[in-house]
């Protein structure tokens, strides 16, 4: 069983004491790329959060892939993001980004969560 | 309270989160809170053809209302222990 001597111990208390708050703090003023329940991607900077997941989201994009044609983006602004309708928030690694060809990708949209 | 103590010994393994849009991303466990939300680090998605949304992301939140399965790696479970874990929990302790 994992953990059971002393030093691997007290590496799972540490890792305890930092497990117990995923917060999103470590992403705010970041470029994050959102998810949301209805298949769409979203990406802009985060400024805020609350426990609820509800998100703000400033200079924000939807990105629209489609199977036909190159990825589209459509600017949107200012946005508060319902923590409802949210499945994944994504910190975007802007080089990693910046080397993709999205005239290039082809994919189905997303489908949409069901419960 | 009995998963979420579950998942914080998982913290540092390699798990697989699919989630309810089918969307399967695998990575490095580095938190969960009491909402079974999950943080995953070094992740890449199972299907990056069919699912290019997520290319240039390496470490995400996954909020614990979207999860549908986390697969574990088989030796990482003590299955008895948590079979115990359970039981008491059901019992009400």
């Amino acid at each position: 069983m994992t953990g059971l001597d002393p030093e691997a111990k007290q590496q799972r208390t540490f890792n305890c004491s930092m497990a117990t708050t995923t917060g999103l703090e470590s992403l705010v003023d970041q470029i994050i790329s959102v998810i949301t329940n209805d298949g769409r991607n979203i990406v802009g900077v985060l400024k805020g959060f609350d426990q609820a997941t509800n998100i703000i989201l400033d200079e924000s994009h939807e990105r629209v892939f489609s199977t036909k044609e190159g990825v589209q983006q459509h600017v949107l602004g200012l946005y508060i993001i319902r923590g409802d309708n949210i499945g994944v928030i994504g910190e975007l690694d802007e080089e990693l980004d910046a080397s993709l060809d999205f005239s290039k990708l082809r994919a189905h949209p997303l489908k949409p969560v069901v419960h | 309270m009995l998963f979420f103590s579950y998942f914080k010994d998982l913290v540092g393994q390699e798990v697989t989160v699919e989630l309810k849009n089918d969307l399967a991303i695998r990575g490095t466990l580095h938190s969960v809170d009491q909402y079974l939300n999950i943080k995953l680090e070094n992740t890449r998605v199972v299907d990056q053809d069919k699912f290019p949304h997520m290319l240039s992301v390496r470490n995400c939140f996954i909020r614990g209302s979207v999860v549908r399965y986390v697969q574990l790696p088989p030796d990482g479970v003590d299955v008895d222990l948590l079979h115990d874990a359970a039981r008491r929990e059901a019992r009400g302790a």
